[in-house]
């Protein structure tokens, strides 16, 4: 059955696709890797097992904020590409020029950061950049939010690429979304739900993008020119907008991962259907408009749009819950998959997902938001959905792509690395969110003694979080070094793979 | 019981449900269906699946209603009439709070800014769990409504990160009984 085939012939990485396609992953999968231990480093001195003086502590937290929010986009980015140019004709140069803009701006926040002091975090919440009491100078906070631009363009000439080429094959973003079947008609079996979920992320996250080059833009006036002040709770507003979106469309991006793979693991087609146009067309409104639940405790928010936070956040459930999760299980049910490294990351790249919007879902309710706001409850449910969600999606295709013919052969030391992973993460994220249910403030350089055993706790994690990410770095890196990935096993079927 | 412990309570029994969905299917997932098994057991998936989207709308419906009809934010522009009235301003890195001293069981309207950064102004319990919080937002003032069950010396806590003092930004917030006794 040709739309089950592992490795089909339009998904070849050859020549200058195949180099930049290993530049994307071979650099996300470095980048994990250190900047996973600049959150151990954290973690472990919040334990009181490191001392790491609070200058540094803050400086790690920018990195590390912005660092991996930068790469789980980037490498779910590679995600999209990696399908959406099957159906579309992306253009190199636009896929490239994003990974040249995403590293010069790397080069500038690194910078910003380990020489320029800069440590107002990856969200640069106005006015603390220009507030760097000795310790940064505007100049430093100018070349972080620089860097930033610079990543945003580099986004979004990708997606306005994306834009162009969509619309060439599908007339408009409606038709691509196929809002013309949500009410009735016949659906194209052959519309590619890559295509939907590539056409919600690049509307939902260009207008992201535009918030925060807006956002950006008046901060570095507001740098140049201190008399020029902004609106606190406005540039609050854009930020969140921003960030919200940037992170959220990454999940959206490596979903498409198993729209594609998860079919051809299980061997059972998974056809697109109204239920999934009706959960692309809500998910698209929704992300735009769920920012709010982060400005909860802003009580100077206008009402109305503190409770659309509320109620979006709790509407958001439903096209995971009921369509994405439910329907990828489905598939799964009695189909007689065989369990490899792509299909198993797959799965827990669901799970993930699944049940992290749960904390995420009750931390988006105005009452709870008042003693969990801005605890460790919070990354406690980022974490989870991030590291046990988007980036798995992306690391189940660097699996994929390294994986042979012999894939059927499932090496033990991939099933330890996913254990100690999954292990790991389980007990990072829950330490984390434990911690939230006792009150243990998120952001801190120093704890309480009694915040020390949850901080301990999720050290321990973190470690074997470390662990297993050091392994699939060297696996993948290794692998997409070999020779073109997935050559002798392009016409493998669907028997094949299980 | 603390809200932190029924929020725990439903988060775990919510993972869980969901833990435990996945963990059946994957049980099942080796095991491959013939025909007539997969189109019944599709049909059944259908059922459950409008099921699961009727039983998360009533969890919606009544779940907005239940958290939103009595709001938990007071109006922020009209009179509280509030028995106590605090001024409440941020700075990094400290708290400048007038009066320090409330009553137990009355009403207290906290007047929350700050002067330079965005703070967060989280009240601690004596038994160290967050009892309600509020932004230090620079040109704005929040006004947080609160009234204190139990008497104890309580802790003011940064909780919006404002730079290298943001841990150490504490202050104590004395709650009395009435009559200050």
């Amino acid at each position: 059955m040709a739309a089950l085939t592992l490795y089909p012939q339009d998904e070849r990485l050859e020549g200058g696709s195949r180099i930049a396609f290993n530049l994307y992953m071979i650099t996300a999968v470095a980048l994990f890797v250190l900047l996973m231990l600049l959150g151990l480093t954290m973690r472990m001195t919040q334990a009181t097992w490191l001392t790491v003086s609070p200058v540094f502590f803050y400086k790690l937290l920018s990195m590390h904020g912005a660092g991996l929010v930068g790469t789980v986009s980037l490498a779910t980015t590679a995600v999209m590409w990696y399908f959406l140019r099957k159906y579309v004709r992306l253009h190199l140069w636009a896929f490239v020029a994003n990974y040249v803009l995403f590293m010069l701006g790397a080069l500038c926040i690194i910078a910003a950061i380990f020489i320029g002091g800069y440590g107002a975090l990856w969200t640069f919440l106005y006015p603390l950049p220009v507030y760097g009491m000795g310790l940064w100078s505007t100049q430093a906070a100018a070349l972080f939010m620089l860097g930033y631009l610079l990543i945003g363009v580099g986004s979004l000439l990708f997606y306005l690429d994306a834009a162009a080429a969509i619309i060439k094959v599908h007339g408009n973003l409606g038709r691509a979304l196929g809002l013309q079947w949500l009410f009735g008609g016949s659906i194209d079996p052959a519309h590619p739900k890559a295509v939907v979920a590539s056409t919600m992320v690049l509307i939902a996250n260009s207008l992201g993008i535009l918030a925060g080059a807006v956002v950006l833009v008046m901060s570095l006036i507001n740098i140049f020119y201190p008399e020029v002040p902004l609106d606190a709770l406005f540039a609050k507003n854009l930020i969140y907008w921003f960030g919200h979106m940037y992170i959220n469309a990454t999940i959206y991006m490596g979903v498409i991962v198993v729209y594609e793979l998860l079919p051809r693991y299980t061997g059972k087609p998974y056809p697109i259907s109204r239920p999934f146009l009706w959960s692309f067309a809500a998910s698209t409104v929704f992300v735009i408009i769920v920012f709010p639940h982060h400005l909860m405790m802003d009580f100077a928010q206008p009402r109305w749009l503190t409770v659309m936070g509320q109620v979006v956040s709790w509407g958001a459930g439903f096209p995971v819950f009921v369509v994405t999760a439910y329907g990828a299980l489905t598939n799964l049910y009695r189909s007689g998959i065989r369990w490899q490294m792509p299909s198993r990351l797959i799965v827990l790249s669901l799970f993930g997902w699944a049940a992290g919007i749960v904390p995420a879902i009750i931390d988006g309710t105005v009452r709870n938001n008042l003693v969990m706001h801005n605890t460790q409850w919070v990354p406690g449910h980022f974490h989870f959905y991030l590291l046990l969600g988007a980036v798995v999606m992306a690391l189940a295709l660097m699996f994929h792509v390294i994986g042979r013919e012999d894939a059927a052969r499932d090496r033990a030391s991939d099933r330890a690395g996913f254990l100690v992973y999954l292990v790991g993460g389980l007990v990072f994220t829950f330490a984390f969110l434990d911690a939230g249910h006792l009150s243990v403030a998120r952001r801190m350089a120093t704890h309480l003694p009694e915040w020390t055993a949850t901080d301990r706790l999720g050290s321990i994690g973190a470690t074997l979080v470390v662990l297993g990410m050091l392994y699939f770095a060297i696996r993948i890196t290794a692998g997409l070094l070999r020779s073109p990935p997935g050559r002798e096993t392009l016409h493998a079927s669907a028997g094949t793979a299980g | 019981m603390h809200l932190q412990d029924a929020i725990w309570g439903i988060t775990l029994a919510g993972m869980g449900l969901v833990a435990l969905g996945f963990l059946l299917v994957i049980i099942q997932a080796g095991k491959p269906a013939d025909d007539a098994a997969s189109a019944k057991s599709a049909h059944t998936a259908r059922r459950f699946q409008a099921r699961l989207f009727g039983v998360l709308l009533v969890v919606f419906a009544a779940g907005s209603w239940a958290t939103l009809h009595n709001y938990p934010i007071p109006p922020q522009h009209r009179a509280l009439d509030a028995q106590q009235v605090v001024d409440v301003t941020g700075r990094m890195w400290s708290w400048q709070i007038e009066p320090a001293t409330v009553e137990v069981g009355r009403s207290v309207e906290f007047r929350v800014t700050s002067a330079d950064v965005n703070h967060g102004f989280a009240i601690y319990a004596p038994d160290g769990r967050i009892v309600t919080q509020t932004q230090a937002m620079p040109g704005y003032t929040n006004v947080l409504l609160h009234a204190f069950d139990v008497p104890g010396t309580y802790t003011v806590q940064c909780l919006e990160f404002c730079g290298i003092g943001h841990a150490p930004m504490a202050a104590e917030l004395q709650v009395v009984a009435t009559g200050g006794q």
